[in-house]
């Protein structure tokens, strides 16, 4: 196949990551946002499809396979009953502004930009721009965790954040399959956690807002 | 015949072995015997191996498959390492000993058994380490056994202050040695003394690796302004322990230094021995004044450690300087007056400890304004601190006289250096040292004198009872290897001459074959000593007035009032005490460093109560530069201290905006 080809289709897959993150960041209302999560794990499982075909390397499509079973439809799937279950899916949350909040990702994927592309002048370009693409999913990943107060967004913001690790660990060559099973499964652990602490704070509080956490440390003081 | 490394490790196993032994059966009746005999046996075994290795020239090395993977744990025993083990050993063996006595009356030796073992195998390991990670490695695990010792009473409060300072104290020393080793292994990654060694490294490199080598290990010798946990931590331990500290492990801190700045680094410039002859010199002056201003026994030998370093390092200056202008054979001087120190201030600032320590067992105090009158009740005790008092105010024919007169052999050569600064600095810090050598011998005369002569000061004196055997030995084996090595000292310097060879290139003329033991430093027509002829003639002399004194004197037998002129009230308050001896001193020197005022505290008209004389004094290096860091620290943690009660998503944010600073730090700068 043509090499520019290959490297165009690898660039648009991981830039398709870094503008359904853009759209993680604006949704208000949480199965949106559950369901936008669920488009950014299945292209996050497309891209590393990609780069195990294109470095024929066999034991990446099991990366995809795992991103596309766990993050795109059983995590999802969870997290939409839990929702369920709490009985918060009219929930509408905004911190910040939406316009703000664009305008601080566009500011946070330029600053990885200018990182990434002065940090590897020497190296590979798929390799440069990927990693600059990781990058900036990591950035907005922390920035959806930071302007959410409700703990279900925060934890997809986390696992957004996750899904740029993964395609910075295969874009660069060589990585081998046990970190990244390593990986997989330490988010699936942190899932797990994630979910009962859910469930606890609500049974105490009867809200998984955090900010009731925050008063309650408040009263303590 | 097995490798002299081998033999060492093993021995050296055997003492950890021991330390852990030491845990289990802590308790028992008999572990206080058990542990202090092995650690004496292995402590004896390995001061015959080093002294075998030292005069027979055996070096060896051995990597153990242990620490980081890639380097393994690198072993090397050298003509350097063969002698700072001899001194290890030489205070390892005497403390054990001592140890068998005096850890009878230990109240929990649960808290110091393992630790003592453990101890005398960190500063074994610290010798022979050689890589960077297993020196760090025993540096910081003989911090910590020490440490751990000085905590043993750690229901006084003075005590876990001293432990909290030298903790703090050691780990900014490591730090400092961490980031020495980091700059000398290079982005490379050559943490083996053997890759250091024979990399080329960058002028600014070696001034970077000299400065944070005074840091690291000078503040573990107690080099002045780092000294400060010194006479905190020392006297705090069980008096055994303390004489190891002071009299060994300020000893291993030396050999830090010289095995980074004379062997590893590369040569340094000569302006390197400018600074330590300064620091030294002004180690030595503070550190005899606060001995002679401290009225507690052991705080006051620590003081004195101080001073012996400075005296150490002002020789190890003028062995950079001597160096770095290729002056060999007057470095090799300079380096053989420093070793020699170092092995003398181990042999009776041990000695000395185990003899506060036994006067502490006696008396149950430290504080000299409380004893008086020992001599009558412990004469062994006191002879042997009178030796170890005379060697250390460098009184012939004892061993201190040897190399501090070997010291200012080696300052006279200073005007043959091509700098005037040094020139200049050079006789101004012999001054110094002189000045201090003076000052050690009053506050020796001062330690002695109230401690054991005079009458009792407190009913605890009066009735104190000579103690054990074992004690007594130490310090009597002690004595007299204080006074051989005085009087033979030839062999000594002979003994040094491989490890000068090594680090400065030279080494002093052979003194085997110089007749009637004299020692002829540079030239028989310059200076020579001769310590036997010293001490036959002040036997002679001695014995010979105390002939003249009996026989000519008048034997008739008078009767008069006890002490009449000297002591017409009969109460022991009214004699000399510590502070009316250090008093001339403490007005002429005292009112400039330690800003000290005297004031009388009249009681009004008519009011019964006595006048009080009042003495204030400041240490000014603990108000002018530790506690304004203290003071900044604790305003630091005071501001942070909000940060403990922030928001979950306040963190959050925190954690974000850190992360975004340092992207665009390396965004802007790279």
């Amino acid at each position: 196949m043509n090499g520019s080809l290959t490297f165009d289709i690898a660039h648009m897959l991981a830039g398709g990551l870094v503008l359904v993150s853009f759209m993680l960041l604006y949704q208000d209302r949480l199965y949106a946002l559950l369901n936008v999560y669920a488009l950014h794990a299945l292209v996050l499982s497309l891209s590393v499809a990609w780069q195990a075909h294109i470095q024929g390397a066999p034991h990446l499509y099991v990366t995809a396979a795992i991103a596309l079973v766990f993050k795109a439809i059983v995590i999802p799937m969870a997290l939409h009953r839990i929702v369920r279950r709490l009985g918060i899916h009219r929930d509408i949350e905004a911190v910040v502004g939406v316009g703000r909040t664009m305008l601080a990702g566009m500011g946070l994927v330029a600053l990885s930009m200018v990182v990434m592309l002065r940090a590897t002048p020497e190296a590979d370009p798929l390799a440069r721009a990927d990693l600059a693409f990781a990058l900036s999913v990591v950035l907005l990943g922390l920035l959806v965790m930071v302007t959410r107060r409700n703990a279900v967004s925060q934890v997809v913001g986390f696992m957004a954040l996750e899904n740029g690790l993964v395609l910075a660990a295969t874009g660069a060559r060589g990585m081998p399959l046990v970190v990244e099973i390593s990986v997989a499964f330490s988010i699936l652990i942190a899932f797990i956690v994630i979910g009962i602490f859910l469930f606890r704070i609500r049974e105490r509080f009867d809200t998984v807002d955090i900010g009731a956490l925050d008063q309650f440390r408040g009263e303590r003081r | 015949m097995m490798e002299p490394a081998t033999i060492l490790l093993a021995l050296i196993a055997v003492l950890l072995v021991t330390a852990v032994a030491a845990v289990a059966i802590a308790r028992l009746p008999a572990a206080t015997a058990i542990v202090y005999g092995a650690c004496a046996a292995v402590s004896a075994v390995l001061l015959a191996v080093a002294v075998a290795a030292l005069i027979g020239g055996r070096t060896g090395q051995l990597v153990l498959p242990l620490g980081l993977p890639w380097l393994g744990a690198h072993f090397r025993l050298d003509s350097l390492s063969a002698f700072f083990l001899t001194v290890v050993n030489l205070g390892g063996a005497a403390a054990s000993l001592y140890g068998l006595g005096y850890g009878r009356h230990e109240s929990a030796p649960h808290r110091v058994l393992p630790f003592f073992a453990a101890f005398l195998a960190g500063m074994n390991l610290v010798v022979v380490a050689a890589d960077a990670f297993s020196f760090l490695l025993s540096w910081e695990f003989m911090s910590l056994a020490s440490w751990a010792m000085v905590l043993t009473h750690h229901r006084d409060p003075d005590n876990a202050r001293a432990a909290l300072v030298y903790l703090v104290m050691a780990g900014f020393g490591t730090m400092a040695l961490l980031l020495a080793f980091g700059l000398m292994a290079g982005p490379g990654g050559g943490y083996a003394f053997e890759a250091m060694r024979s990399a080329a490294h960058a002028p600014s490199t070696t001034v970077l690796v000299f400065a944070l080598m005074l840091l690291g290990a000078g503040s573990k010798a107690g080099l002045v302004p780092l000294h400060v946990w010194l006479p905190l931590a020392h006297p705090a331990a069980p008096s055994h322990v303390s004489a190891l500290m002071s009299g060994v492990m300020t000893k291993v801190a030396v050999y830090g230094f010289l095995r980074v700045v004379f062997d590893l680094m590369g040569d340094p410039a000569w302006w390197a021995g400018i600074v330590l002859l300064a620091l030294g010199g002004a180690t030595a002056v503070l550190g005899i004044l606060h001995a002679l201003m401290e009225r507690d026994l052991k705080r006051l030998l620590a003081y004195s450690t101080i001073e012996n370093i400075g005296v150490i390092f002002v020789s190890l200056g003028l062995a950079l300087a001597f160096s770095a202008n290729a002056m060999a054979w007057a470095a090799a001087l300079a380096l053989t007056a420093a070793l020699f120190h170092v092995l003398n201030h181990a042999l009776f600032k041990s000695l000395l400890f185990f003899g506060a320590g036994a006067v502490l067992t006696a008396t149950a105090t430290r504080d000299m304004e409380r004893l008086g009158g020992l001599i009558h009740r412990m004469p062994v005790t006191s002879l042997a601190f009178l030796g170890g008092s005379a060697a250390i105010s460098a009184l012939p024919p004892f061993n201190g006289f040897v190399s501090e007169w070997l010291a200012f052999q080696a300052i006279l050569q200073s005007p043959q250096l091509p700098q005037w600064g040094l020139k200049i600095l050079v006789p101004a810090v012999g001054g110094l040292l002189a000045l201090a050598a003076a000052l050690a011998a009053a506050a020796f005369v001062r330690a002695f004198g109230v401690t054991f002569l005079g009458r009792p000061r407190s009913p605890a004196s009066g009735d104190a009872r000579e103690v054990d055997r074992f004690s007594l030995a130490a310090m009597l084996a002690l004595a007299v290897l204080c006074l051989l090595v005085g009087i033979l000292p030839g062999f000594v310097i002979d003994a040094l001459a491989p490890v000068t060879r090594a680090l400065v290139g030279g080494a002093m003329p052979a003194q085997a074959h110089v007749p009637w033991l004299s020692v002829v430093p540079v030239a028989e027509s310059r200076s020579s000593y001769n310590g036997l002829l010293v001490f036959l003639f002040i036997a002679a002399s001695a014995w010979l007035a105390a002939i003249l004194v009996h026989r000519f004197a008048s034997h008739e037998l008078r009767r008069g009032p006890a002490w009449d002129c000297g002591f017409p009230d009969p109460s022991p308050a009214t004699q000399y005490t510590a502070g009316s001896f250090a008093q001339p001193i403490r007005r002429v020197f005292g009112s400039v460093v330690f800003q000290a005022r005297e004031t009388v505290a009249m009681p009004p008209p008519g009011d019964t109560a006595p006048a009080r004389l009042v003495v204030e004094m400041h240490d000014p290096i603990w108000e002018r530069l530790y506690a304004p860091i203290a003071a900044a620290v604790d305003f630091a943690a005071l501001r942070l201290n909000r940060l403990q009660f922030l928001t979950i998503r306040r963190y959050l944010v925190l954690v974000f905006l850190s992360l975004v600073f340092l992207l665009a730090v390396l965004a802007l700068w790279s």
